[in-house]
């Protein structure tokens, strides 16, 4: 330190001092790099494994999450487990799939009180606020219900019955007389605990779970439903508007000969 | 050296092989206690009440009060964007707390479940005379810190836990042995044939942290009884750093103390065990006067670190 800075020793360890600095600067950016990259690649989480209730979008529980396992301890169900290495979901993180077992919503959620650094949302207090994926019915060609057939199971075992899964009756078009009753699931009741899926009686599962962002379309921001506006509006949003007629077929059941008056519903 | 087969030959002489081996005994001892408590609690709820440790080494909880959680785990969540909860962060408290008493890498040597299978490889590497292969400077693992903050704060999520064979390895244990004997057996044959101590001793993100810890921990080596020294260098050949053993034991007549200050120090005990003459015990940092102390304790510090780094 005391001695003058031009000295040829000084200049020469400062010299060294420099480079070392550049080469570990440079392996620090290089490993980084490459485990960045392998982090990108690997932090991508297959469509029939869902989280524990409670966990935030995937890039935030991957930051949150520190893989301890306690939830899996405190699931008093053999529903959680850690992926192992090997695996498609991020090693070390709790997943569980809905087929092989479902979350069966405890209504204290142990797990979400076991987690020490809060990946399980505390403020998460009701158990059907839970939001671990959206059922889908995915297969209308082989769901028992469009079949005609009366199976139900898969509202029947529903946690959130005649909310999150509903019967819509239709039409049995095939049969002429009899009615259908279509699973009907409704996203803002379904926590995506997996027991639809868990207990459809088919082969394989015409009723799944899949995170919130595989399941769920979103209708364009400039969309305006003219029924909603008009019916938040008390009116019809066009003053004026010359309504015309509406004209029916022929032979249709409404049809009570003259054409109906112009008011609609 | 000459007539001997292996460091610590003179200690089981002098003092038996037990009494040459008791730190040894007492590390593997409680590195098998602890993954078989991780594993034994629920067999044992009956007897106890509650699991006695429950989680695993990121973050658990003994006897479901004390929460402990990994400082090295958490720091790269904060710098991932997350700031933990109120309980990973006490947890996180106790273990700084509990490490800066007894020492930062007391964590390697009697805590972390690679230590039993690099051990095994140095094992080897000595008993059949292998090469020491491949040496990075020992800063390295001080950059793969670095790196694996840089990345977590870059990348906004735990990049490292995604490889760190450290958890990873103690996680298959804990919950499960499925392809994580890959991760040993890889870092055991690294150690092996491609770099004696090489994961433990030069690589180690996790043990560069607690290293960092090690610098201010209370609980150290010393080489109290220096002037017994016989120069039969067992202690270096034993020493899974043996650079840190210089300044203590050689460092008299420069005026340096008897305790190995280095944070590369694991607390092992092992240099206690193979020295025949009782030179080295465990000790605090504060007890570091010279017996020829020309020096005040300030220089000594200095110097030390110096020789150390």
């Amino acid at each position: 330190m005391g001695e003058p800075s031009t000295s040829p020793a000084s200049a020469q360890s400062r010299r060294r001092f420099l480079a070392n600095m550049a080469r570990a600067a440079g392996g620090v950016g290089a490993l980084s790099l490459v485990v960045g990259l392998f982090a990108r690649q690997a932090q991508s989480l297959p469509a029939q494994a869902l989280r524990p209730p409670g966990a935030g979008p995937e890039a935030d529980f991957l930051a949150s999450c520190i893989r301890c396992g306690l939830c899996v301890r405190d699931c008093p169900y053999p529903t959680l487990s850690l992926a192992d290495i090997g695996q498609d979901v991020p090693v070390g993180t709790p997943y569980f799939v809905a087929r092989r077992a479902p979350c069966e919503m405890c209504d204290d959620i142990p797990c979400v009180k076991a987690c020490p650094t809060g990946a399980l949302d505390p403020n998460l207090t009701k158990i059907d606020d839970a939001d671990m994926g959206l059922a889908v019915l995915v297969d209308e060609e082989t769901c028992l219900n469009l079949l005609g057939l009366r199976c139900d199971v898969c509202y029947r075992v529903c946690p959130v019955i005649d909310e999150a899964i509903t019967l819509e009756r239709h039409h049995n078009e095939r049969t002429g007389k009899h009615a259908m009753f279509i699973p009907t699931v409704h996203s803002d009741k379904c926590t995506g605990c997996g027991k639809c899926e868990r207990s459809c009686v088919l082969e394989t599962a015409a009723i799944r779970v899949f995170p919130r962002p595989l399941a769920k379309g979103r209708i364009g921001e400039h969309y305006r439903l003219g029924w909603v506006e008009k019916e938040n509006k008390g009116q019809s949003l066009i003053e004026g508007i010359v309504d015309l007629p509406d004209r029916l077929p022929q032979n249709s059941p409404f049809n009570s000969g003259a054409t109906l008056g112009g008011k609609g519903k | 050296m000459s007539a001997k087969t292996y460091p610590g030959f003179d200690a089981v002489k002098a003092h038996g092989w037990l009494a040459a081996h008791k730190w040894l005994l007492v590390r593997r001892a409680v590195q098998l206690s602890i993954l078989a408590l991780f594993l034994a609690s629920p067999l044992l709820v009956p007897f106890t009440g509650e699991w006695i440790l429950k989680g695993s080494l990121t973050s658990s909880l003994i006897l479901g009060a004390v929460p402990l959680s990994d400082p090295f785990i958490l720091l790269q969540s904060l710098l991932a964007g997350h700031l933990a909860a109120g309980t990973a962060l006490i947890g996180a408290a106790i273990v700084l707390v509990f490490y800066a008493l007894v020492g930062g890498r007391a964590y390697c040597s009697f805590v972390c479940p690679m230590n039993i299978v690099t051990d095994a490889s140095l094992w080897l590497v000595r008993r059949f005379d292998l090469s020491k292969g491949w040496q990075p400077g020992r800063e390295t693992r001080l950059w793969i810190l670095a790196s694996v903050m840089v990345t977590a704060l870059i990348t906004g999520v735990m990049a490292w836990e995604l490889l760190n064979p450290v958890t990873i390895l103690h996680r298959g244990l804990v919950y499960g042995v499925g392809y994580v004997w890959t991760v040993a057996l890889a870092i055991f044959l690294y150690d092996l044939v491609v770099s004696r101590r090489g994961w433990c001793g030069h690589l180690c993100p996790m043990g560069a942290f607690y290293g960092l810890l090690g610098k201010v921990s209370l609980v150290r080596v010393s080489a109290a009884k220096r002037q017994a020294c016989n120069d039969c260098m067992d202690c270096y050949a034993i020493c899974p750093e043996p650079h840190v053993i210089t300044p203590a034991l050689r460092g008299a007549d420069g005026g340096v103390g008897p305790v190995i200050l280095s944070g590369d120090c694991t607390n092992c005990g092992r240099c206690i065990d193979v020295c025949s003459k009782d030179v080295f015990a465990f000790d605090v940092r504060f007890n570091n006067a010279s017996t020829d102390d020309k020096f005040n304790d300030k220089d000594k510090m200095i110097s030390t670190d110096r020789h150390a780094a």
